[in-house]
């Protein structure tokens, strides 16, 4: 019983760095910038005068700020969306015994091992539209040569689609993940189920709306809030592949951040945007975490 | 943690011959989307400057030329810019240590978190994983004016490798406990209990029964630490400002940015830069796909 004790404190002694570590450089530093928000910083030199929500007010009245929040609806959304739909696609294709899985399955994961400062550089290139002068270039020259010049764009140069271009090189780099999250979740359904379907005369079709898709809910979940936590944080594709554009076509509120905050020295700024990406963030992940933790623990 | 069954599954509906190839060529044509960045990747990096040109994009090289790579890796006096060889060395500086050292730390905290679990550990594991969801954008702030405020034996934190390996270290407990945690809970109670009766105490029972074991594990977190740590552009480009110590990321999106730089150049730029983790993922995709499913919690 007394080896019992020394040990248990051990234990806790072990888990303690960590636990102060991230209680000091992921709570305390989240409150002293909640705290930094609520002050006068605008320059480079610090002045912690409080001014109450002010910054929040400004923020929100701010038209740049606007269209950020506007540009990180429209690419959730569309993000979202293209990444589901593509990994469930080629995730019930990749389950019906291919030749060569493992390829198809390597080559859709791969651009989700590389930076998306790569991915954004290459597919600023890509997306390049060219001039109507000097010709076409990137995708829209392929589209040429394929005879499929009427699908041609202006792509990120042109404010209306802007922020879908971003949507298309982020999806190109993790629909890949949902792919493997949907081939996991069927490989994981008793092949009972489908043949009781298919002895009661279900079409495969039937199969996969009234069996298949009912469920993989619980992942189809995960992926929603895995990818649009990451969604809500997108940053480093849009440096690399677009800046904020015209007219902040591309602009995201990350983007805005860093901006604001390191060039511009809008300290009090730049950390009012970051509060609010925060609670976005944890109105998605906070019951996801809590729900996760919790159903583990009564296994 | 559930990876697909190598398996597929037994039965089948026996499909007919247009069904099969339908099926083949969706895969086959979502194939050829994602390698098609790769493909201009290619031989863009490998043509000789006398044929590079925008508008004959998706022409093949005339043969392989490294021009563009050396380039892009000693950088140009003449042109002025500089080559990615200082951030390449600076990425291998920073990520070696601070992988090896995550990894290590990770592993303490999953063998405590699993094994000796204390009254409120519950609570203090999800408070921790909350750390690897938050948008880096509400830290930053704080950890900049922490980094300039530390110096240890005359190493200053802020603008250094050694900074950023902190940095990493940090914001890295939470996966990497997440991944050992995990990985931990399925070694049976019985091994730990069997090596109690022997006479095994708390650095006993680690030393001699879990960590033998742990060998995929730490493959695993290792990989996981060295693709993203890799890949980071966000804590690289603020914590260091100063193009001698900046890591590869940051070197890329400079080179990119540069308008003098052709777009050969850096399209060989971007090569090198994703080309360490391309080649962890060829070689070891199946550890990769184990961290990506860890990485949505209950995988």
């Amino acid at each position: 019983m007394r080896r019992l004790t020394w040990e248990r404190v051990v234990s806790v002694l072990l888990i303690t760095p960590s636990a102060i570590a991230i209680a000091i450089f992921v709570y305390g530093f989240i409150g002293w910038t909640a705290y930094v928000s609520l002050t006068k910083w605008d320059q480079l030199l610090p002045d912690f005068t409080l001014v109450g929500l002010r910054n929040y007010q400004r923020l929100f009245a701010n038209q740049r700020f606007r269209i950020d929040l506007r540009n990180t609806v429209v690419f959730t959304v569309l993000f979202l969306i293209s990444c589901l739909v593509i990994g469930l696609i080629l995730a019930i294709l990749l389950d019906q015994r291919i030749r060569g899985e493992g390829f198809f399955r390597s080559v859709y994961l791969f651009p989700m091992s590389i930076s998306f400062i790569v991915t954004g550089v290459v597919w600023r290139w890509l997306l390049n539209p060219g001039s109507a002068e000097l010709g076409s270039t990137g995708i829209n020259l392929l589209f040429d040569i394929l005879g499929l010049g009427f699908l041609k764009t202006g792509w990120y140069t042109d404010p209306k689609i802007g922020i879908v271009a971003v949507v298309i090189a982020a999806t190109w780099q993790m629909s890949g993940y949902t792919m493997a999250l949907y081939l996991a979740g069927l490989r994981g359904i008793p092949d009972e189920l489908r043949e009781a379907a298919r002895v009661d005369g279900a079409s495969e079709w039937q199969i996969l709306r009234h069996i298949l898709l009912p469920l993989l809910k619980p992942i189809t979940l995960s992926a929603v809030i895995i990818l649009g936590h990451i969604s809500l944080k997108i940053y480093d594709l849009v440096v690399a592949m677009t800046g904020p554009g015209i007219g902040f076509s591309c602009d995201v509120p990350a983007y805005f951040m860093w901006d604001t905050t390191f060039r511009g020295n809008h300290f009090s700024r730049g950390a009012s945007i970051a509060i609010v990406l925060l609670v976005m963030v944890a109105v998605l992940i906070v019951p996801y975490l809590i729900y996760s933790t919790r159903t583990e623990a009564e296994l | 943690m559930t990876t697909p069954p190598e398996e597929p599954r037994s039965s089948e509906r026996p499909k007919t011959r247009w069904q099969r190839i339908l099926i083949y060529a969706t895969l086959i044509f979502f194939a050829l989307l994602y390698l098609m960045p790769v493909y201009v990747l290619l031989v863009t990096s490998m043509k000789s400057f006398a044929e590079v040109s925008l508008y004959k994009m998706w022409h093949p090289p005339s043969g392989v030329h490294f021009d563009s790579f050396i380039k892009a890796w000693f950088g140009s006096q003449e042109e002025g810019f500089r080559g990615l060889n200082v951030n390449f060395m600076n990425s291998v500086y920073l990520t070696v240590p601070a992988t090896i050292l995550s990894a290590m730390w990770g592993s303490i905290n999953g063998y405590i978190l699993s094994k000796w679990k204390f009254r409120g550990s519950d609570i203090l594991f999800p408070l921790l994983l909350f750390g690897m969801f938050i948008p880096y954008q509400s830290i930053l702030i704080p950890l900049v004016q922490t980094l300039q405020k530390i110096n240890i034996f005359g190493i200053k934190l802020y603008g250094s490798i050694p900074g950023l390996i902190l940095t990493h270290v940090i914001y890295g407990i939470p996966i990497t406990t997440l991944i050992f945690r995990n990985y931990y809970a399925n070694v049976p109670t019985e091994l730990v209990e069997a090596a109690r009766i022997d006479g095994a105490n708390i650095f006993g029972v680690y030393r001699h029964v879990l960590f033998p074991l742990s060998l995929p594990g730490f493959v695993v977190v290792m990989i996981w630490q060295f693709t993203s740590i890799w890949n980071d552009f966000l804590f690289a480009v603020t914590v260091t400002s100063n193009p001698a110590t900046q890591p590869i990321t940051v070197g890329l999106n400079n080179l990119a940015g540069s308008y003098i730089v052709e777009w050969n150049v850096q399209m060989a730029g971007a090569l090198i830069a994703a080309l360490p983790t391309l080649l962890v993922y060829i070689f070891l995709g199946r550890f990769f796909m184990r961290g990506l499913m860890a990485g949505s919690l209950k995988g």
